[in-house]
């Protein structure tokens, strides 16, 4: 429950109106970490676990938020940059003795970066629509290259690793808990809200808001389209891959199954259930649709088709309320 | 020098042949999933995510009605009836409401219809594919090639209804409605065209294309719930490859592109032949993002 009601806490204290927007901002960011920090101390192991899940499937669906909700563009492909993230990450889990949990992080980025170099270099050749076709059958490229090339993917059975410990060299070598997990997870996944919030309130991210509302006129006024619609995917693309390498290391396993469509389709709707350029949205629409999912298998049973329902909350979302959950909220977040 | 005659030598000529037709017979079954796709992104401004799960749910259909009439051309004509209804339906109830917003809301909303369709067909016939028995199980001979009736049957037929449907779009006074409320959506309206409509019947024919290729092509192969996402992204390919929105581009896309992946499963593992149409999809977008088959834009 705490994330469907954390982030509007953060909302809560608008109504006050006395302090200045920075120090309520502030505030509630500060209150949502400390519930989030203080979390797996209070919930059961499995319901830890679960937050943890949660918050990566957020990074997952907020750094896709970065071109959806600020750009304009539906990215229907993340699953490849999560994918090559995880894949990645596998990599230098396993060809690293003990494995190294700082290798895997960079790994994972350098081959959610190629992908994204990639993906960007092609796809924002086109716009709208063509751009979301173009992404998607990109990411269903890797899933091909990765489900067939065996000798190195493990194919259909993917790849299983040991959990790296964490490590700072010289200072600090101790095997990750649920709790420990939980929390570096937090900080990272904090410490990249804080950053595409500043690149979002950055002259760059000014300018990608400008291309979402009027790309024409941007163009127009001289920026280079191109260029910054492809530092856009990529930076997205870095940011999922931190979360491919984050899916990773929690589940110790990297399976061809995140590299299909359906992760990049999950992503899509997080974003629209949560609130599209909102940042915090997606995190909340992870929750959210993550809530729904464990609460249809608690009441109907596993073989529940749960994304039946969902499917149908998503799409009455869209017509009656496509702002999403914290769509409310977006013009104080993002002030 | 040496390696290069061997490979000429060792050409498998026959296999070339009969890759041809199949090429062609796919690449015609695939014409029909990617015009109805194109009608409606052309029409409706609306990139239709849930044709592949009309075309499957087409497949499914046919099984079933097969089973209880045992008539194959009757359950090709019940299927592609009902998935014209449950499309003109579901236009009525989802994209409707749309209709003047920003077109990506209409990927988002077909993305959901999608989902439940696919889910619904899990949880309906199982996990298990099924199969359709050709009703035409006779050879044809000639040339010391052997194939199968049926499926120079199917791609005559995908033609047909192709060449139909142009013929309707071109004298059919609801045809004519359509093109009509393509160039200009408001003078159409004016001019008494009920465009809401004409949007229902273009959602419902596309839905039944999907649904007639899903019946026609599943005696070639298996039919399972996760069908649809290969279909609608070869259609996909097709589509950008062509020209989206451009019906004749589309057809010889289809064509070229099926061709090309056929010719490549001679040499390469038919599941890595995918790329080959990945691989057409890249150099277009590189050198003709407009698409390969319309005029150069000036």
């Amino acid at each position: 429950m705490t994330m469907t009601t954390a982030p509007l806490d953060k909302a809560m204290p608008l109504a006050k109106g006395k302090l200045s927007h920075t120090t309520v901002y502030w505030l509630g960011f500060c209150a949502v970490m400390a519930l989030l920090i203080v979390a797996p101390l209070v919930l059961p192991v499995f319901w830890a676990k679960f937050l943890t899940e949660i918050l990566i499937w957020g990074l997952l669906a907020m750094s896709s938020d970065l071109l959806i909700g600020y750009t304009g563009m539906i990215s229907f492909g993340h699953s490849a940059f999560f994918g090559l993230g995880m894949y990645g990450a596998a990599g230098a889990l396993l060809h690293t003795s003990p494995p190294n949990l700082w290798a895997a992080i960079f790994m994972g980025l350098v081959g959610a970066a190629c992908v994204a170099l990639f993906v960007a270099y092609f796809s924002t050749r086109l716009r709208d629509i063509y751009f979301a076709i173009t992404t998607l059958i990109f990411s269903q490229i890797f899933y091909v290259i990765i489900f067939t090339w065996t000798a190195v993917t493990g194919g259909e059975n993917g790849l299983i690793f040991t959990r790296p410990h964490f490590s700072i060299p010289f200072l600090v070598d101790v095997r990750f808990t649920t709790m420990t997990m939980h929390w570096f997870v937090l900080a990272l996944v904090a410490g990249s809200y804080l950053i595409l919030r500043r690149v979002t309130r950055s002259p760059f991210g000014m300018v990608l808001q400008s291309i979402r509302e009027n790309e024409a006129r941007t163009r127009a006024i001289g920026y280079s389209v191109e260029r910054y619609k492809i530092v856009a995917v990529m930076l997205s693309g870095l940011f999922a891959g931190l979360a491919g390498v984050l899916y990773a290391v929690q589940n110790e396993f990297a399976a061809p199954d995140f590299v299909f469509f359906v992760t990049s389709g999950d992503t899509v709707i997080f974003n629209v259930m949560g609130g599209i350029g909102t940042l915090v949205g997606p995190i909340a629409g992870a929750g959210f649709f993550q809530l729904l999912r464990e609460l249809m298998s608690r009441i109907f049973g596993d073989q529940f088709p749960y994304l039946i329902p969902l499917g149908v909350i998503f799409i009455v979302m869209i017509i009656f309320l496509p702002q999403g959950l914290l769509g409310f909220a977006r013009r104080w977040l993002n002030r | 020098m040496e390696p290069v005659i061997q490979f000429f030598q060792n050409f498998p000529l026959d296999l070339l042949l009969i890759q041809t037709v199949n090429g062609i017979v796919t690449g015609l079954i695939l014409a029909l999933v990617a015009s109805g796709l194109t009608l409606i992104f052309g029409i409706m401004d609306v990139v239709n995510f849930a044709h592949g799960e009309l075309f499957m749910l087409g497949a499914y259909l046919g099984v079933v009605v097969l089973a209880s009439t045992g008539n194959f051309w009757l359950a090709l004509i019940v299927a592609t009836l009902i998935v014209a209804i449950l499309g003109a339906a579901l236009q009525v109830v989802t994209l409707r409401p749309l209709i003047g917003r920003d077109p990506l809301n209409t990927i988002l909303v077909t993305f959901g219809i999608s989902l439940i369709l696919q889910n619904f067909a899990l949880w309906e016939f199982g996990p298990v594919s099924r199969k359709l028995p050709e009703p035409i199980t006779s050879h044809f001979n000639r040339f010391y090639l052997q194939y199968p009736w049926y499926r120079i049957v199917i791609a005559a037929l995908s033609a047909a209804i192709i060449g139909g449907f142009w013929l309707f779009l071109k004298y059919g006074k609801f045809g004519i409605w359509i093109r009509a409320t393509t160039q200009d959506r408001v003078m159409a309206q004016a001019m008494g065209i009920p465009v809401p409509w004409v949007y229902t019947g273009v959602f419902a024919i596309g839905a039944a294309m999907a649904a007639a290729s899903g019946v026609l092509f599943g005696p070639l192969g298996s039919i399972n719930h996760t069908m649809g996402l290969d279909w609608v992204l070869k259609a996909f390919i097709v589509v950008v490859v062509g020209g989206m929105g451009n019906l004749g581009g589309s057809i010889a896309a289809a064509i070229f592109v099926s061709l090309l992946e056929a010719y490549a499963a001679i040499w390469l593992d038919p599941s890595r032949a995918v790329i080959v149409s990945f691989v057409v999809l890249i150099l277009t977008l590189l050198f003709r993002p407009t698409g390969l088959f319309v005029p150069t834009p000036k």
